[in-house]
């Protein structure tokens, strides 16, 4: 249960995503993840496939393993078993003697440049300035020189509409607009892969739409993205794919339509009849 | 060894000389200015050098290598455990007593730094360290985990997380107890009489063995010691209101009152129970 194995060394428990080995020219490819915390299995076999372009919106009840998902992709958690290729490279660990170990901390760090994660509580660096939370990662990790880095920041929080607010430090921005603020930063380091975990759902109701407007447009830009949101407005409009997690796997996936209008499993309905519902 | 032997001199009861208090108040000697700067050059000195050793030790205690994290672990549970005045005759007289190393006059420049000096410094910095440690460590646990993981996410490793992310949040944290520190630290000096050190109170001492006032000398010393802590703390003020959040109203500060008198809470945190302002705990990890 301690460093991940092949693909195919236990079986796969209600699996429905793809099989074979990971696909290395896919985006992300992910095979037959497994995470336990204290002995209970939070992801039990969870494979997944996303190509360029594509936007994946997983749903699931509370505790499914969303937000577990979507930490291990990046390696902000550990997997017990199972693979995890982006753009064809290992995330979090490499080969070793006789198993895969895991990788320095700055090996791990490289890998995760290319992957954007937008925190469910935007995560913002109340020390810097809006500008200086979307130009740090930049400076600092690409060594993009100051000027231009602040350049491209003030271009991006122009893309989420808040170029006013610039030199503002996160304690003065409305959730909707830290949230956004996050996305410039996520953005700012030009990522292959964007993981979006709940953006919306720490939000006041009357902030949640600009949120997604900013997320519509980014799909519109053609940027890969999976996204754990109950909003389900965004999901019919914007996603190539719909995943159902249930208690640790993916339950089903197909179109938005299918889901939502004749999906395989009771469950899956039920579940997004409650939410479409709110959402 | 100084004669500390005060009370044989409180036999010579004359009443109190307040032209003697005064005259030394206003204008004091040049040895007892020279104690006074003493004083202030070995408590700036030790501070900053306990600073920067107590951020390397606390950053021992976080990393993901065990034996630092011991290493660390023992370092402030062994400095902690032992009384300042113990660790300073140990280190300058117990180690020239064993032979291990005794402290050397070194010329620097045109001057001289005596080895009383240089074992005073080590030992106030090294003790210093142990607490800074300990209150850097809970300034920076009391960061949300957040932070780390929106650092991470952006590729950065550990060391720029804790450079670009984590200190420069901890250091509006260490503020206030590190004032505390010196405040402690200016005051811990007068221990230092005890290795022989010509500092203020050991100046002010001799000039109590020589005139017999005991009170008035003690009582100038007294009042210079609080002329340095209430300088200071105007100083540490200024420094907490530059490095407060402009986009957030800082909480009024403590009164002059307050800050004169201790009426938070009565008088300056015990050392060791760092005041650290536990900020309200985002749950690392999102709730569903
Ligand atoms: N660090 C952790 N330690 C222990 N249990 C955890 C931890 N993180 C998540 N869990 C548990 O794993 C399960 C799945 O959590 P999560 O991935 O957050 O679900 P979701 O995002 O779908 O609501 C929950 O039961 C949660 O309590
Ligand atoms: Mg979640």
């Amino acid at each position: 249960m301690n460093d991940p194995h092949g693909p195919h060394d236990r079986p796969i428990t209600g699996h429905t995503g793809p099989t074979g080995p990971a696909d290395p020219t896919a985006v992300l490819s992910a095979r037959g993840m497994v995470k336990a915390f204290g002995g209970v299995r939070v992801l039990n076999g969870v494979s997944m496939d996303v190509r360029a372009r594509e936007v994946v919106v997983v749903v699931g009840p509370s505790g499914s393993g969303k937000t577990t998902f979507l930490r291990c992709l990046n390696h902000l958690e550990s997997i017990d078993e199972g693979e995890i290729l982006v753009h064809g490279r290992r995330v979090g660990y490499k080969d070793g003697p006789d198993r895969l170990v895991e990788e320095r901390p700055r090996a791990i760090a490289a890998r995760r440049r290319n992957i954007g994660f937008v925190f469910q509580r935007f995560n913002l660096f109340p020390h810097l300035s809006a500008l200086d939370n979307v130009a740090v990662a930049p400076v600092k990790v690409l060594g993009v020189p100051k000027a231009e880095a602040r350049e491209q920041a003030q271009a991006l929080l122009a893309r989420v509409g808040l170029a006013h607010k610039a030199s503002s430090r996160p304690s003065v921005l409305s959730g909707g607009q830290q949230q956004r603020v996050a996305i410039a930063r996520a953005l700012a380091m030009k990522p292959e892969l964007m993981l979006f975990d709940e953006p919306t759902s720490a939000l006041d109701p009357e902030m949640v739409g600009e949120v997604v407007t900013v997320m519509k447009e980014l799909v519109e830009d053609g940027l890969t993205m999976i996204v754990v949101t109950h909003e389900m407005g965004f999901a019919r409009s914007a996603a190539d794919r719909l995943v159902m997690f249930d208690q640790g796997v993916i339950l089903e996936e197909g179109t938005p339509e299918k889901l939502m209008t004749d999906p395989d499993h009771q469950r899956t309905r039920a579940f997004l009849r409650r939410i479409d519902g709110h959402g | 060894m100084a004669d500390t032997s005060l009370l044989a001199d409180s036999a010579q009861v004359a009443g109190f000389d307040w032209s003697f208090f005064w005259h030394y108040l206003i204008s004091p000697s040049g040895t007892f200015l020279e104690g006074l700067w003493r004083t202030v050059y070995i408590s700036v000195v030790a501070q900053a050098l306990g600073v920067v050793l107590g951020l390397v030790i606390a950053l021992a205690q976080r990393s993901r290598f065990a034996v630092l994290r011991w290493g660390g672990g023992a370092y402030v549970w062994l400095i902690r455990g032992t009384p300042l005045l113990v660790q300073l005759v140990l280190v300058y007289n117990g180690l020239a007593a064993a032979g291990v190393y005794r402290f050397t006059d070194v010329p620097v420049g045109g001057l001289v730094l005596l080895g009383v000096v240089q074992a005073a410094v080590l030992t106030l910095a090294v003790n210093e360290a142990a607490y800074m440690a300990e209150i850097i460590r809970a300034a920076l646990d009391a960061i949300d985990r957040g932070q780390t993981e929106a650092a991470q996410a952006l590729g950065m490793t550990p060391s720029l997380t804790m450079r670009v992310v984590l200190l420069p949040q901890a250091l509006r944290i260490i503020v206030p107890p590190l004032g505390n520190e010196f405040n402690l630290m200016m005051k811990s000096t007068s221990l230092l009489s005890v290795i022989g050190l010509q500092e203020m109170f050991l100046t002010a001492q001799s000039i109590n063995s020589a005139t017999f006032k005991t009170f008035e000398i003690f009582l100038v010393a007294a009042c210079y010691y609080l002329a340095l802590t209430t300088v200071w703390s105007f100083v540490q003020r200024f420094i907490e209101r530059k490095l407060a959040d402009p986009g957030t109203t800082p909480p009024p500060g403590p009164s002059l009152r307050e800050r004169l008198v201790g009426g938070r809470g009565g008088g300056p945190a015990p050392r060791g129970t760092a005041v650290v302002g536990k900020e309200p705990t985002l749950a690392g990890r999102e709730a569903s």
